[in-house]
Parts: structure tokens; sequence; C-alpha cells
């Protein structure tokens, strides 16, 4: 729709379009300037905050009293692990439905979407007493487990949405030359797929990373990722604004270079396709 | 193209994605179904062990006239709804300006993105805390410096602050989505219309708009099936006090915090079913484009 304009009205677009994009960041600015601050200086008003010097003492203390580390290692794992388990299952599964359509490939792909439609409160209590039993809980296990299979719907119609993009004409063009189903695969199709495949991954560490349900509700202290150790700073004591803050920008720095990159992914991976 | 080999072949290939989801769903589902028929209370003994007692609707009555079970209702709908309208009034304006030529135009869309990237906990306690504060928030700095009363935003405006926090996290989304839809608009058809006189009013209500309507239809449903869960802005905010209790949130008080697993399952199937309905139609609409 970019239309040729005038360079005055270019500059009003810009002027408003910056701030309006400058004040929805402010408060992912503010977390990050009140990072650098004392715990006295991080409660004062806005402009002795901007005026006070800047440390890097919440950091270290963050660091140190907290087994930050351990807190972030979970989540990488967490993710990491949950996403390339649920690859695992979706590459073999959406290649078949997108490359072997039968009849019944829409009704699979339409019932697998409606399992991601369950409300997770409703079956709180049966996983949670599933994992009582089985030894699971607070354990990274099962969490990957559960993180894996409630993201495996938007897993699976990522990659069939990417898979049907790639012409069919070529496979039976390589067959007509004598190639092999596994050369077939090897040579042709994977080449073709990886960025799909990479982008899946991408966006599906993203909402791992992110998850606050089930990793607030079936992790205690060893298994929880920085998800809930930031919510255990709902009932603070004392001065914390500073530590809150540095221990903010350093659970959600990754993610949002990460997300930066994403963004053309988010809409095809949230929307199931719905949207292009 | 596709031959025997290649259906049994295909069939293998898909059988774990969907054994794994099928057990998914299934377990906890029939699980969930099976305690909303049972007197369940772990703390006073019973047990599965012990055998549990069924009780018929029992649970399912309790849950709806417990006192508590409206307010949760109307809390969830003024959050769902509020959240809704903010997201893509403000998604469509924020999708249209983005869409103008201008300076900088990736970076402002980065700007205008980020939050939906901040996880909810961290989102939440920034809001509550940093903001929100009554003492040190930056909020109140604000009012004190031009002279007014701070104000207590979680517990006097309880449900409009969850709703600024929750609007904050999914703007971003609204706006991504309808921005993809606005660029696939047809620049001649506005400019033809432009140039018979049509007023911008008249090009957005004629044109723009039935454009977007599809986007508009999704981001409602989507966003909705994901609102209707919210949790984590709420389990770290106010926990659940000043009137934010919303359906899930009472039945994750139900089933965790006052251990009555029975009526927080018949809980868990009232929400199983609002869900499914609005799960519906978000079906139709992604299955008729599976068939183009």
């Amino acid at each position: 729709m970019a239309r040729a304009v005038t360079p005055r009205r270019k500059a009003l677009n810009t002027a408003i379009a910056w701030i309006i994009g400058l004040l929805i960041f402010f408060p992912i600015i503010w977390v990050f300037v009140l990072s650098f601050k004392a715990e006295g200086d991080a409660i004062k008003a806005p402009l002795e905050v901007l005026s006070s010097p800047w440390t890097l003492e919440s950091y270290s203390v963050v660091q140190e009293r907290s087994d930050y580390f351990k807190h972030f290692w979970n989540s990488v794992i967490l993710s990491v692990g949950s996403t390339f388990l649920g690859l695992l299952v979706a590459v073999p599964a959406a290649w078949a439905m997108a490359f072997v359509p039968g009849k019944r490939t829409k009704d699979i792909l339409m019932w697998m979407l409606s399992t991601k439609m369950l409300p997770a409160v409703g079956v709180l209590y049966p996983i949670y007493l599933l994992f009582i039993q089985l030894g699971l809980l607070d354990s990274r296990l099962g969490l990957v487990v559960v993180l894996m299979l409630i993201n495996l719907p938007i897993i699976i119609w990522m990659l069939y949405t990417y898979f049907r993009e790639i012409p069919g004409e070529i496979l039976e063009a390589a067959r007509m030359d004598g190639a092999t189903l596994r050369s077939e695969i090897l040579y042709i199709l994977t080449p073709m797929a990886v960025p799909g495949i990479a982008s899946t991954l991408l966006l599906n560490v993203i909402l791992a990373w992110n998850e606050a349900f089930w990793t607030l509700n079936l992790t205690a202290a060893n298994a929880s990722p920085l998800t809930a150790f930031i919510a255990s700073y709902s009932s603070p004591e004392g001065l914390f604004y500073a530590k809150l803050s540095a221990a903010s920008v350093m659970a959600i720095a990754p993610i949002l270079i990460m997300g930066w990159f994403s963004q053309k992914q988010l809409v095809r991976g949230l929307t199931f396709g719905a949207v292009k | 193209m596709a031959t025997q080999h290649s259906r049994s072949a295909a069939r293998f290939m898909m059988a774990p994605a969907v054994i794994l989801l099928l057990g998914w769903m299934l377990v906890p589902l029939v699980m969930t179904l099976f305690f909303s028929f049972k007197k369940y209370l772990p703390l006073r003994g019973d047990s599965m062990a012990n055998g549990l007692e069924w009780v018929g609707f029992e649970n399912y009555v309790r849950f709806i006239s417990s006192s508590s079970f409206w307010p949760s209702i109307s809390a969830t709908l003024i959050i769902v709804g509020g959240v809704l309208l903010i997201t893509v009034v403000f998604g469509i304006a924020l999708a249209l300006l983005l869409d103008q030529p201008m300076w900088g135009q990736g970076i402002v869309r980065i700007l205008v993105i980020a939050p939906f990237f901040v996880m909810p906990t961290v989102s939440a306690l920034l809001w509550k805390n940093m903001f929100m504060d009554p003492v040190n928030g930056f909020f109140a700095h604000m009012l004190k410096s031009v002279g007014m009363q701070p104000i207590e935003f979680l517990s006097q405006h309880s449900l409009l602050s969850i709703i600024t926090i929750v609007s904050w996290q999914w703007l971003p989304f609204a706006t991504l989505i309808l921005l993809t839809a606005t660029q696939s608009l047809d620049g001649e058809q506005l400019e033809a219309a432009e140039m018979d006189g049509a007023s911008w009013p008249s090009r957005f209500i004629h044109i723009i708009l039935p454009h977007l309507s599809r986007a508009i239809t999704v981001v409602i449903l989507i966003q909705t099936i994901f609102l209707l869960g919210i949790f984590a802005e709420i389990f770290v905010t106010t926990g659940g006090a000043f009137g934010t209790k919303t359906l899930t949130y009472l039945i994750y008080q139900r089933v965790l915090e006052s251990q009555n697993v029975g009526l927080g399952s018949a809980g868990g199937v009232y929400a199983i079913i609002l869900a499914n309905i609005v799960a519906i139609f978000l079906m139709r609409i992604v299955g008729k484009n599976l068939d183009a």
C-alpha cells in the first residue's frame, strides 16, 4: 500500500510512529535503566533516578544470592529440549501430511489444532496427580514433556504450512532421474525444508521460554525456570526494584533478541496459516 | 503419486504425533470428567486407593451456585472483553500507521512488537511494582509531581490494571497480524476511491475494514482462547483478590489451593466447554483456509 507521499507527510508519520513506538517500549527501557541503579536510587522519582549514579551491583547480587544461573539453565533446557523433542515427533508427521495427503489429513490437522484449545486449568489436577504418581513433580523431564505436548500442534501446523510450499514437481523430476527415496529426502527435500524447520524451532523456543502456567504449577525449587524464579519476587522483602529489574533484564533479553528475528514466523505460527 | 507403500509409510510417520496428542487429550480429560462426579478432598483423607464417593452432578451444581462463580464469570468477561477492545482498536490504528511510509519503519516495528516477547511473570511484576505501585511506582511519582494523590491501581482499579497489563502484552500480536493483512491491501483500489472523492472515513469503512475483517476475526478468536486462560498475570499481581478472580483462577484455587478436586474438576469441565465454543468458530475459519 506504500505510495509516494510528500516529505512533510512522511516526517509527520515518522514522528507519530516513533512517539507511539517509544511509549509502548518504554516499560522495557525503564526496567533496563533501573537495573543499573542502586536499590536506594531505584525507588526515587524518575528524574532523580536518571541523574543517580550507574552501577552493575544488582546484576552481581542477583547472580550471587539466588542461583540465577540454575533457573536460567532450567529455562534453556526446558525450552530447547521441548522444542527438539517436538520437532523429532512433528517433522515426520508434518512431512507425511504434506507430501502424502490422504482423505483424512485435513481432519487430523484440525483435530490436532483442537487439542491446543483445551484450557490448561481444566486438566490441571490430572496432570498434577500423574506427576506425583510418576515422581515427575519439580523435575525437568516432566516439564519438557508437557511443554512439548502443548506446543506440538503449533509445531506440526507450522511445519505443514512450510512443507506444503515445497513444489511436488521437483520431487517427481528427481524420481524420474532415478533418485532413491533416501537421496530424495537427503539432497532435495531437506535443504528446502531447513528454513521452515529453523523458523519453527525459533518460535517454539520463545513460546516454551515464556510459558507460565505449567512452569508455575508443576515446579518448586529444583526444576523452576525463569518464569517461576521471577514470580518469587511477587512477595518481596525490603528494597528490591533494582534486583528485580536486573533479573528481569537477564530473563527477557535473550528471548527479545530471538523474537525480533521471528516476527514473520509469529504470524504464521500463531494463526495456523489463517493469516498470511 | 501416493502408492500403497508410501501410504503406510506416511501412517507410520504420523503415528507418534497422533498417539501422543491423543493421550495428552484423552487421559487428563477422562480423569477430570471422572473426578468431577466424585467427592475428592485429598487433605481430608480421600484417595483413589480407598475409592471415591460418587456424588452425581453435585459438584456441577455447587460450582455454579457458589458465591464466587458469577463474579468470576463477570471478571473473566470484563478482562477478555476489555483486552479485545483495546488490542483490536489500537491494533488497527497501529497497523495502518506502521504501513505508511516513514523513516526507521523497521525499528519502530521492533519497538511495538517487543512486549509480546516479555515473559508474563516479568511483565506483570514490572507493571505492578515499577509502574503501578502507589508509593514508589512511576505513575505515583508522576502524580505526586503535579500535586495529585497517588492511585492504588491494583486494589482500587484492579480490573482496569489487569486489562492494561494484558493489553500491553497482546497489542503487539494484534498489530502484527493486522499489519500483515494491511500489507496485502490493494493500493490501486484505495487510490481510485480517493480520486473518486471518497473521504477517509468512507474509504476506511468500505475498503479497509472489509479487507481486514478476516484478520480481525482471527485476532479475536485466538486472543480469546489465550485470554480465557491467563494465569500468571493474576497470580503475581493480585492473587485473585480485589475482584480479579477469573474462572481460570477460581478453578486453580479450588483444585490446588483448597484441594477440592471434585469441585474444581466440575469447574474445569465448564471451562473446557466454554473454550470449545470459541474454538469451533476459529476452527471453521482455519478449516476454510486449508481448502484454499
